[in-house]
């Protein structure tokens, strides 16, 4: 019975039902819910992904990896893997100390910032389970995997770290001899003390954001070849403009020989804005052994040492008049580094400094960070990076506020936001917030979500004692995205810019290319970027093709992360096109006699005002082309290149409501109903807009009621498997209700703002308060991430007493 | 995510393939399915020298009635049994856990003898054995021979089955007219393993108001290293009085003998802790799990 899926057929039935054929002239390609290109070969299988890739005479590397916390390597003795059949070389991590280097982190958050060095292979000592200590190269993959078990290691253990508070202690063991405080880091405006004295109200809360294992489709996989003098590495990164830089000065190969490939890429959250110790080994593998290296990682390989998300402590107050009415907030967090600073570890919880007073006005504010050393993988950027966890906690504080003044968490919220006409308003945190309408997005949200009617079935279950108890959650959130205006990172003594870079090429036929150095993993630049190209030239949307991911083909390049893409990488593409547009208007004016004033341009064409003169842009590129008659002093050429760098971060916000309801008997959670209403700008292509909200919204729901990597007293990370480590799929989500309001954003030509994490930092509040709100009148005040039948079933007893 | 190498043998027939594990000796092991072997292999947690894939033996295949029973070939899929009228017409309690058994993937390939053969006691179907009562058809070289579900299930993922011994069928027992069957399970996303399951049959008597239990049968998923068969809760819930039909188990009123009975769910039960329950959670989950498995049978 079973069906042969011919993948050609699918992708033919894919393109055909797509309505990407006919040009609709006058149609605007910004705002309509285009199809992606890409998407039939990617959901075909008919592309590149790096472990697809196949090169001659290719070998497979495979790790030793430490099956302890905390140890001192006593010995390594690879020599019987040496012998095994197919095995080509092993080495230990001595082997290669003197070549190795050490993996970067580019965010020294302040200038006496602990940064120990990060061996991309342990020589002395291990400080995570799943560290790397040695490595097996074999003709093929399973000989390779065989061999580990042929290599010997010793290691005298060493104490685990794995309390974030008490590893601040004096007499802890210490993972690094520095010592386990990384960096102390603070932000301070306003008087704080005085707006917590005598306030009527202070809202005292301590919140765990637990550790996450970003769950990319595609696991980490790395290809590294040389010819003996310039190096090709293909990787499954967010960052290949990024990682080449970075890998250049790691591993002392000059940059001009390095060329770094992302491929498709099949998701990455974070997880593949890093530099692996994985990416330097197979480089230098390759370089030693002069022939082409493989790694592709292991679901269980990855859970151990894809680096991890979240893992803070938060201790939050918040002081308010009694007619609910903020007046300052205070934030003490501990963030767990794991055992080392990689690329951006000890930026990410800074990234939410700015966000605790989410949208609210307040007069003070105080937040407090330290960096804290653990045995555990390092930590680093996960779908918001610092923000959901600044969103959770001043969301989770404003219901614990309204519960407290016996207020509706709507109401205290609608006290407490900046209204419409005070935009652009800058925030305690020092922010500017361009644009926002929060009512608006709460008004629509309560209207779809059926508010006062939960309210009253709500009230009714409560009356009768149902066991099953309903919950309604709030969160009205922002962001800062759009990744970021270079000035500020540096102030932030961020190690880069935050600029991006875009080509346009017109070819003589009339058709555009477009060279991004966005990296796109899964959101569909190639899509939004024909619809933005086709307005800017007028040319048909599928007369656009989009380059990405190869600095041999694209030079110049942030990457993509922290919803940067079209905000700032969307711009480069745009400004770009203007340069383009504006050439062909000098040569069009000069074919048509006219002045370049007197064209306008509509439609692919340039006309000249007031007679029926005209020459469309497909010809002037023709005319470039042949340059047999252009202006003088004019190239034949209507190529052009922009960087942007923003003027300031885009600020998407929304509002989310929830409604859960709670087994009582069980402790069992269950999603009823789910809205979102999000504000993220104009909308270039509303289809892709809800696919990120809807994915956004799986992950926050994710940490709120599934997800937490575990580590037993030992130090082993528990959660290797997917049997172990939860994550949700569609059978345990709810359909989702999204809808749109649309401010624009001010700060760039298109009013657009970022989408890609909204969803996840709007939701694991919304759900995370929904779930308490169910238990409130059993005397339950806080339920710990993620909220799990057990964890919500002990809450109840607890409260009971 | 790496097996380590074995070899593998695909024989034609019952006998070649009884022959082959006898060969092998206690280093080999019996493939159906694979959806539970392959990741221990992958995982490097089992290290066989040979595998014998017996999905093909004619003889492992094949549902029909026999007797009182329902005869289900080992190498029956989980799919096949949620398809086959006469399970559903002759054991209905089947089916129902079946259809929680992980995704339609896994269904497709995974087989009732291999997930009964594995023994985890975190596999739905071991409760559903237990609860049935069913038969368990062994072969060897030396003959057939069949083993009661109450001694099938040993220990944590050990059985009865001997070395060179190949599970062939169960047997099923046609419960007769007049039986309701649920089955209950309690899991943290949908294709995750139940934290803990209930196996329920019951036979009520009376009509309207004066509806009774006449007969239970309760098997419990995930409560010790084998299979529960909760007597207790069996006997005490005879003659218990059951809420009119359809209207379902409010707490109060009728159904307070149901949850009694239900409470004595985890007696003599040793369920285990992991980092998604711990023991005191479970033994809470039973009761609770087992009172409504027992309501929405009788229903």
């Amino acid at each position: 019975m079973t069906e042969q899926i011919d993948a050609g057929m699918v992708a033919r039935q894919v393109a055909e039902s797509d309505e990407l054929g006919e040009p609709v002239p006058g149609r605007r390609e910004v705002g309509a819910a285009r199809r992606r290109k890409e998407d039939a070969r990617l959901v075909t299988g008919r592309t590149r992904w790096t472990d697809n890739i196949q090169l001659p005479g290719m070998l497979h590397v495979a790790f030793v990896r430490s099956p302890m916390a905390h140890a001192r390597i006593t010995r390594v003795d690879v020599s019987a893997a040496r012998r095994l059949p197919g095995v080509v070389a092993a080495f230990s991590g001595r082997d290669l100390a003197a070549e190795q280097g050490g993996l970067p982190c580019a965010w020294p958050v302040t200038e006496d910032m602990v940064l120990p060095d990060h061996p991309p292979m342990a020589v002395e000592e291990v400080r995570y389970p799943g560290e790397a200590v040695a490595c097996v190269v074999a003709t093929d993959r399973y000989l390779a995997s065989d061999a580990l078990e042929a290599v010997e290691v010793d290691y005298e253990p060493l104490p685990a770290v794995l309390d974030m508070t008490r590893a601040l202690a004096p007499d802890s063991p210490r993972v690094h001899p520095e010592g386990n405080r990384a960096f102390v880091w603070k932000f301070a405006a306003g008087d704080a003390d005085a707006a917590f004295r005598d306030a009527p109200v202070v809202v005292e809360r301590t919140f765990v954001q637990q550790r996450l294992i970003p769950t990319a489709m595609e696991p980490r996989a790395v290809v590294a070849q040389t010819d003996g003098d310039s190096f090709t590495l293909y990787s499954a990164t967010q960052i290949p403009h990024v990682l080449r830089v970075m890998l250049a000065i790691t591993t002392g190969i000059p940059e001009h020989k390095l060329r770094v490939i992302a491929p498709d890429v099949g998701g990455g959250f974070g997880s593949k804005l890093q530099v692996t110790a994985e990416e330097v080994l197979a480089l230098l593998l390759t370089r030693r052994l002069g022939r082409p290296v493989k790694w592709t990682e292991s679901r269980s390989e990855g859970n151990l040492t894809v680096h991890h998300g979240r893992d803070q402590l938060q201790r939050v107050s918040l002081a308010a008049g009694a007619d609910g009415r903020l007046r300052g907030l205070k934030v003490d967090l501990l963030a767990d580094m794991g055992a080392y600073l990689m690329l951006v570890t000890p930026g990410v919880p800074l990234l939410g400094a700015f966000m605790y007073n989410g949208i609210y006005k307040m007069d003070a504010y105080d937040f407090t960070c330290t960096g804290v050393f653990t045995t555990k993988m390092p930590t680093d950027a996960y779908r918001g990076a610092g923000r959901p966890e600044a969103t959770f906690a001043i969301e989770r504080l404003m219901d614990e506020l309204a519960a407290e003044l016996g207020l509706d968490p709507v109401e205290v919220r609608r006290r407490n936001w900046i209204a419409r006409e005070e935009f652009p308003y800058a925030t305690i945190a020092g922010l500017t917030y361009d644009s926002g309408d929060y009512a608006a997005a709460t008004d629509r949200a309560l209207e779809l979500f059926g508010y006062d009617a939960l309210r009253a079935e709500q009230a009714a279950r409560r009356e009768r004692g149902d066991p099953v108890q309903l919950g309604i959650g709030v969160s009205t959130f922002t962001e800062m995205c759009g990744l970021a205006p270079s000035r500020v990172l540096g102030s932030l003594s961020y190690g880069a810019g935050g600029w991006e870079h875009a080509s346009v090429r017109m070819l003589p036929t009339g058709k555009v290319e477009v060279v991004t150095g966005s990296s796109p993993h899964g959101q569909g630049h190639e899509t939004a970027w024909s619809q933005i190209v086709a307005d800017a030239l007028g040319v048909p949307f599928e007369d656009v093709a989009v380059a990405h991911g190869d600095t041999g083909v694209s030079h110049k390049g942030m990457d993509t992360y922290g919803s940067r893409s079209l905000v700032v990488g969307g711009m480069a593409v745009l400004r770009a096109c203007d340069k383009v547009r504006e050439k062909a208007r000098q040569i069009a004016a000069h074919l048509l006699e006219a002045a370049a004033d007197d064209l306008e341009f509509t439609e692919g064409s340039f006309r000249v005002r007031g007679t029926g003169a005209a020459r469309t842009i497909q010809e002037v590129a023709l005319a470039t082309f042949a340059a047999h008659d252009l202006p003088d002093g004019v190239e034949p050429s209507l190529d052009s290149d922009a960087t942007y760098d923003p003027d300031n971060f885009s600020y998407p916000h929304g509002t989310h409501l929830c409604a859960v309801e709670v087994d009582t008997e069980t402790g069992a959670t269950k999603i009823r109903s789910y809205v979102a209403v999000d504000d993220v700008g104009r909308v270039v292509n509303p289809t892709i807009v809800t696919g990120q909200v809807h994915g956004g919204l799986a992950q926050g729901i994710g940490q709120a009621l599934f997800e937490e990597a575990v580590y037993d007293a030992d130090g082993n990370l528990l959660t290797t498997t997917m049997a172990d480590y939860l994550i949700p799929s569609a059978a345990d989500l709810p359909e989702f209700v999204t809808d749109r309001t649309e401010t624009p954003a001010t700060t760039n030509p298109l009013g657009v703002k970022g989408v890609g994490e909204a969803g996840t930092i709007a939701s694991t509040p919304a759900v995370v308060n929904a779930v308490v709100d169910a238990l409130r009148p059993r005397g339950v005040t806080d339920v710990p991430m993620p909220c799990t039948p057990q964890r919500v079933w002990r809450a109840i007893q607890e409260a009971a007493g | 995510m790496i097996p380590p190498a074995f070899d593998y043998v695909r024989p034609s027939s019952l006998p070649e393939a009884l022959a082959a594990l006898a060969e092998a000796g206690e280093d080999a092991k019996v493939l159906c399915g694979g959806q539970s072997l392959l990741p221990l292999l992958r995982l490097r947690l089992a290290y066989p020298s040979v595998l014998v894939d017996v999905g093909r033996l004619p003889e492992l295949h094949g549902v029909r009635e026999e007797g009182g029973h329902v005869r289900i070939g080992a190498a029956t899929t989980h799919d096949e049994v949620l398809r086959s009228p006469v399970v559903r017409a002759g054991c209905p309690l089947l089916p129902l856990a079946t259809a929680t058994v992980a995704d339609p993937a896994v269904r497709h390939r995974g087989t009732l003898g291999g997930s009964l053969a594995h023994a985890d006691p975190a596999g739905d179907l071991p409760a559903v054995a237990v609860a049935l009562d069913m038969e368990f058809v062994v072969a060897s070289a030396a003959g057939e021979r069949a083993v009661p579900a109450g001694e099938f299930f040993v220990d944590y993922l050990e059985t009865a089955l001997r070395p060179a011994e190949i599970l062939v069928a169960v047997r099923v027992p046609r419960l007769g007219d007049g039986w309701g069957f649920h089955y209950e399970k309690f899991h943290l996303t949908a294709q995750a393993w139940a934290v803990v399951g209930v196996a329920a049959a019951v036979r009520p008597g009376g009509a309207g108001g004066d509806r009774r239990v006449e007969e239970a049968r309760v098997g419990l998923t995930n409560m010790g290293p084998t299979p529960v068969r909760a007597g207790g809760v069996e006997r005490a819930v005879r003659g218990a009085p059951l809420p009119g039909a359809g209207a379902g188990g409010s707490p109060g009123g009728a159904g307070d003998g149901v949850r009694d009975a239900a409470a004595l769910a985890d007696e003599g039960t040793s369920p285990p802790g992991d980092l998604h329950a711990t023991p005191e959670y479970r033994r809470h989950l039973a009761r609770v799990l087992t009172r409504r498995a027992l309501l929405a049978a009788a229903a």
